[in-house]
């Protein structure tokens, strides 16, 4: 299925080539070469190329068709890459879609990403798939998020406006790998383990995916609300027997999310804020040990100018867990245990210079539960409008090696990007 | 005979002087008038505007980088709250993102970004008017234009430049700003800026902008070539306004999330 409507949209997209009008047709891409380093040499186990966590050239094409006057219009974006770690030669068809534009509303079909919220890099009502393995070995942001092929509706109006998403195939985050990155497991002796994908809506048509955001100004704040039922996109787990398990098969939980945010200038910069309830549908009394519990998600946020092209961004966010009593009392010995309330602290500081084409930028998250830090800090320049350099460096830290990032505390990386755009 | 000369001499003097003093009067009045007017016949003119803008960004060594936009303007008020949206051809690797400012006079702008490689609409922090836009030797304030009353205005004189008769006006800050003191050729057939001076905390001159080419517009004259110059890193930027319209009926829902995530077509082109 999948296959066949990436095939029919490049097609179409051949087919519309002829036709167009050069203001109307528009090719562009890049080329670029990543790379990222562990910076100690304790590799992970199944590491294929000692300390190298990332390598690749990649070719990116985006070509998109808007004809004048029409309501129609279709963009494909479309990497072609060759991986260094696994000697491998891919494509990743990034973005595909078909767009119906009309005065009141517009359809969009194919894959697509989706970003919604106003948390920086911090994530409640975005329940859309993401690529956290490439955010930590230091790939450009956009390769955090992943395309979900699914079909959007826009509404617009004075009252509300809407965006409605469904989705039939379901995508799953991606994770810090094994060979990759140094990760905790409470089973390290049971390695194999099953993953359980949930079926495309075609075959189960419960496992549609909904996403709903309803959005307009009150008063100066622009607010959203939003309803998403689905699945988790981290897995849960099953076992035979926690404690002492012999086997163990990895799934994704159901999982229903609902939010608001606001955001608006205020305090001399723009405040953020947004909630999101997570209703674990599988393990709604929060006995499962292998399944999240319920949670309150919440964060607020601001950020300020200061002259001479300086910005700071603070975050502060927090997991509220609904079942904690049951949580504690049915946790394995084996997991990491964690805190009713879990949070972040986060801090974002960005200089630019020689106009602009030289860019500082420093991105800190700090847990005070888990102790422990990721740290980013970045210099980009622009060599010329088309090619740019990128390095930095991923810092993993904490007390623990159980933690969210203390777990990767061993895959510190440097990383290094160059791209010629076109 | 001596005494009537010396009558006439001292009377002429008198009178010098008097007339001197009197056209001081005046412009110590309408300087900040000028200003005024300056500031809706440069950024208010018509009620809505569309341009395609053609930045050049040239270092000292010439090398150049290039920013090519498609502006949106529509007024609410003469002086008063404007809307902006811009859509980016160029440089590739920005391609398709959207920029939409809503200006007050009054307090800080909200600006709005749209980045297509996520899919996200963000708010960006507004209250630093004095950092560049867009890498280039204009600021925000230079691109939406000042308050008049945030500065203290005095007329230094009348000028010719280029053959136009100009006002020529200092203006000092009222509170902190990015200058000290700015100087300004203001056409006084027209009340376009032609040129204007930057002055740092020195009270040396540090940027300076030249309009170069004027045309009349469907009976609007605009400034369709400008260059802002940085004297002190050799930097300059030259932009050319290209398929000026104006009046065109930009509706108000042009500037809002939709379009900043699918640009209006029929406008952008």
């Amino acid at each position: 299925m999948d296959k066949i409507k990436i095939l029919s949209l490049i097609v179409t997209a051949l087919l519309f080539v002829p036709m167009a009008n050069a203001s109307e047709l528009s090719l562009h891409g890049f080329l670029q070469t990543n790379y990222s380093v562990r910076v100690n040499d304790d590799n992970p186990q199944g590491a294929k190329q000692g300390n190298l966590i990332l390598g690749e050239e990649r070719a990116q094409i985006k070509a998109s068709f808007y004809p004048q006057k029409s309501k129609i219009g279709i963009f494909v974006k479309s990497d072609f890459y060759h991986d260094w770690v696994e000697e491998d030669w891919a494509f990743d068809f990034r973005e595909g879609y078909l767009d119906f534009m009309d005065d009141k509303f517009g359809f969009r079909v194919g894959r697509q990403i989706y970003t919604w919220g106003v948390g920086d890099l911090l994530f409640i009502n975005d329940v859309f798939p993401k690529d956290w393995e490439a955010f930590y070995s230091g790939r450009p942001l956009e390769y955090l998020k992943i395309g979900a092929d699914s079909l959007k509706l826009d509404i617009y109006s004075d009252i509300v406006s809407a965006e409605a998403v469904v989705m039939p195939f379901f995508e799953p985050d991606d994770l810090p790998s094994v060979g990759r990155f140094h990760f905790f497991d409470p089973y390290p002796n049971i390695p194999n383990r099953e993953l359980e994908k949930p079926d495309s809506a075609f075959e189960k048509f419960g496992n549609m995916e909904y996403a709903l955001r309803l959005y307009r100004y009150i008063g100066d704040f622009d607010v959203s609300a939003y309803a998403y039922k689905g699945f988790f996109r981290s897995p849960g787990m099953k076992a035979d027997n926690f404690n002492s398990p012999s086997v163990i098969s990895l799934f994704y939980p159901e999982l229903a999310v609902y939010g608001l945010s606001a955001q608006r200038s205020a305090l001399g910069g723009v405040v953020s804020t947004e909630y999101g309830y997570y209703d674990s549908l599988n393990d709604r009394s929060g006995k499962d040990p292998g399944i999240n519990n319920s949670q309150s998600r919440f964060l607020v946020g601001y950020q300020k100018a200061f002259p001479e092209d300086f910005t700071v961004g603070i975050q502060y966010y927090g997991e509220l867990m609904h079942q904690y009593r049951q949580y504690k009392d049915n946790l394995p010995l084996a997991f990491a245990k964690r805190k009713e309330l879990h949070q972040y602290i986060t801090l974002r500081l960005t200089k630019l210079l020689k106009y602009q084409t030289l860019k500082l930028s420093l991105f800190t998250f700090y847990s005070p539960d888990e102790e422990d830090f990721f740290i980013t800090p970045e210099v980009s320049y622009n060599f010329t409008d088309n090619l740019l350099g990128i390095i930095g460096v991923n810092i993993f830290t904490g007390a623990e090696d159980n933690t969210t990032f203390g777990q990767h505390k061993k895959d510190s990386n440097i990383y290094v990007t160059v791209r010629y755009s076109f | 005979m001596k005494a009537i000369k010396m009558l006439f001499v001292v009377s002429l003097f008198f009178f010098t002087g008097l007339n001197q003093r009197l056209s001081f009067a005046q412009s110590e009045l309408s300087a900040a008038g000028i200003i005024a007017k300056s500031r809706l016949a440069f950024y208010y003119a018509g009620d809505d505007m569309r341009a395609k803008v053609m930045m050049e960004l040239i270092n000292k060594d010439g090398q150049k980088r290039v920013r090519e936009l498609t502006m949106l303007r529509k007024d609410y008020e003469e002086g008063g709250n404007q809307k902006y949206f811009m859509y980016f051809h160029k440089p590739v690797d920005v391609k398709d993102t959207t920029f939409m400012v809503y200006k007050y006079p009054n307090k800080d702008d909200d600006r709005w970004l749209f980045i297509p490689a996520i899919n996200l609409v963000k708010q960006i922090a507004a209250n630093d008017k004095y950092s560049s836009f867009v890498g280039s030797d204009f600021t925000y304030e230079d691109v939406s234009g000042r308050k008049p009353d945030e500065d203290t205005h005095a007329l230094l004189r009348e000028d010719k430049l280029e053959g136009r008769n100009c006002f020529v006006i200092e203006s000092i800050p009222k509170g902190s700003s990015e200058y000290t003191k700015r100087i300004s050729w203001i056409d006084e057939a027209n009340f376009l800026p032609l040129k204007e001076e930057f002055y740092d905390k020195q009270n040396e001159l540090y940027r300076q902008f030249e309009a170069q080419e004027t045309k009349d517009i469907n009976g609007i004259l605009t400034v369709t070539k400008r260059v802002m110059k940085n004297i002190k890193t050799g930097h300059r930027t030259e932009v050319v306004f290209q398929d000026i319209e104006y009046n065109l009926g930009i509706e108000d829902s042009i500037f809002s999330e939709r379009y900043l995530r699918r640009p209006p077509l029929e406008w952008i082109r």
